[in-house]
Parts: C-alpha cells; sequence; structure tokens
C-alpha cells in the first residue's frame, strides 16, 4: 500500500470518527487544531486504523502518555530534554522540528497532524511486512 | 450504574455478543411525562430515545465489563452514528444485541442494534428500532481521583447479572 492509499483510508477514518468533511483532511491539517479532535477521539481513531488496516496499537504506541506524564520528562507542561528524547525514540512518526524550541505537550499534542498518522500507520504496515 | 435500563441479559458471548431485554411499562414514571404529540392522532406515552440510548450504553457496557472481570469502570466515553427509527410504548418488549468491534487494555468499541416487540402485534416479530455505534474507555479502580470501588458497575447491576445467570471471574 502507497502513502496516497493509506492517506485515502486514514482520510476515511477521520470522516467517520470525527464528522468531518473529507476535503479538511489535508495532511498537514492539525488534529485538534484544524479537525476538533478531542483526546477520547484518538481512542475512537485508533480502534478504526486497527479495523482499517488489520493491525493492534499496544497502549502508548501513538501518543505515549504515560512518558507525557512523568516529571522526569515533563515539567510544568515543557518537554524536558531527556524528554525529547524519550519521546524521538517511542514516536518515530512524529516531525519533531515543529515542536520549536521550547516544546511543552501542548504543542506537542497541537503539532500532530493528518501526515503523523499516514507515517503512523506507513511504519506500522511496514513493520508486520 | 446507578439506574437499569434493561430487565434481563439473554445471553453472552464472553467478550464478542450479548443479548439483553427490556419491558417498556406504563408504571414508569417518566413515560407519564413524555408525550409524543402531534396533530395527526392522541398523543401517547413513549420512552425517551435517551433512554433508549442508555439501554443500548448499558448493554454494551456490560458485555465491555464483562470481558475484563469488570476490574476496571467502563466509562462510555462516545457515541457515534445513534439513529433511532420509531417509538418504543408500553407494551413493547426492547431487544438489545450488542458486538464488540475492537477491545484493547484502553478501552473498546461496539455496536448495538435494537429491536422492538409489540406485543399487540406479536406476529409481525422484532422489528428495527435503532442502532448505535459507540467507543467505551477503561478507568483502573487504583485512579487516584476516582473512589476505588468500582462505581460504574454497583450491587443493582450485580443482581440484574445474578438474576440473568451472567457469571464471571471474580478477583482472588
Amino acid at each position: 500500500m502507497n502513502r496516497d492509499e493509506i492517506l485515502d483510508k486514514v482520510r476515511e477514518v477521520l470522516v467517520d470518527a470525527l464528522a468531518v468533511d473529507d476535503d479538511e483532511v489535508t495532511p498537514t491539517a492539525t488534529l485538534r487544531g484544524d479537525l476538533g479532535a478531542e483526546s477520547i477521539d484518538m481512542l475512537d481513531i485508533t480502534f478504526k486504523l486497527e479495523q482499517e488496516f488489520d493491525f493492534k496499537v499496544a497502549e502508548g504506541e501513538m501518543i505515549p502518555q504515560n512518558a507525557l506524564q512523568d516529571p522526569e520528562f515533563v515539567q510544568k507542561g515543557a518537554i524536558t530534554d531527556k524528554g525529547i528524547a524519550e519521546l524521538k525514540t517511542r514516536m518515530p512518526h512524529f516531525d519533531f522540528d515543529k515542536l520549536g524550541s521550547q516544546p511543552t505537550v501542548e504543542t506537542l499534542m497541537n503539532a500532530f497532524t493528518v501526515d503523523t498518522l499516514v507515517n503512523f500507520v506507513e511504519r506500522k504496515l511496514a513493520a508486520a511486512a | 450504574m446507578r439506574w437499569l435500563w434493561i430487565d434481563r441479559v439473554i445471553s453472552i458471548e464472553p467478550g464478542e455478543r450479548l443479548v439483553a431485554v427490556k419491558s417498556v411499562s406504563l408504571a414508569e414514571e417518566h413515560l407519564h411525562d413524555h408525550f409524543a404529540a402531534d396533530d395527526h392522532g392522541d398523543a401517547l406515552p413513549v420512552m425517551p430515545g435517551s433512554l433508549v440510548v442508555e439501554g443500548i450504553a448499558q448493554s454494551a457496557g456490560i458485555l465491555v465489563g464483562h470481558a475484563e472481570g469488570f476490574r476496571d469502570n467502563v466509562i462510555l466515553a462516545k457515541l457515534n452514528k445513534v439513529s433511532l427509527e420509531r417509538d418504543a410504548t408500553p407494551g413493547c418488549t426492547i431487544r438489545y444485541t450488542a458486538t464488540i468491534t475492537q477491545r484493547s487494555p484502553m478501552g473498546a468499541s461496539a455496536t448495538v442494534t435494537a429491536e422492538i416487540l409489540d406485543h399487540g402485534d406479536a406476529d409481525r416479530g422484532y422489528v428495527p428500532l435503532g442502532e448505535a455505534d459507540l467507543v467505551f474507555s477503561h478507568l483502573p479502580n487504583s485512579s487516584d481521583e476516582i473512589p476505588e470501588h468500582n462505581f460504574v458497575f454497583g450491587e443493582q447491576f450485580r443482581t440484574l447479572l445474578r438474576t440473568s445467570g451472567v457469571t464471571w471471574d471474580q478477583p482472588a
């Protein structure tokens, strides 16, 4: 499955889960800001991706919530250097260049785009192949 | 679960499927406050659609909780695509069939179809009443912000399961 085909299926998932129009689901659209996703929608999206692509997503695999609540990695909302190193290991699907010089949990969540999801699916499918 | 909108669990295939029924009774107070009044005929008491949806959620919630031995609280997180196509009136029986579509340590998604049997027209059998897709989130009982006891599946709920003959693996 190539990247465009993955995007088409991810778009279907997001239209279904978030009740948005398909033309809103562009690669650069952010899930929270542009598509209105709330935290619980991420669970719904995860289930729908599992169904659509026939893989299983482990807890924290897409967004490592336990790391984001660990005081070693996040202090007063700001992600520490150690936190960034940890997240880079655990979120290879995420583009950390978008976080800027003072990364926070908030900016991380706000920078989670449709493209991030496509990256995630692409890596999962490649790992399963 | 502080109020019950199903009367009995008829069957359960753990982690897969659950069938439950509810009899709609004129003795229920809410029916006397909820009339479908229009210009085309006499108004009749009907069960509010929101309570039909509550029955849908309880049927699926029990199935999801049962799959984990009721260790965690199961919270209804999201209702997707709810549709109701007719009224539920006194003297009818609603049958809910819940099916888990996805399940993980984080939660579960399920679909529920609701059908209704009008005992005044019993030969017709069950006809579609509505359907819904739902997402549940697991909330561990150890959470600091939540009372340790299982506040979703309380005593009233356990009585329902007992009278329905449903068993599950209890923590040691």
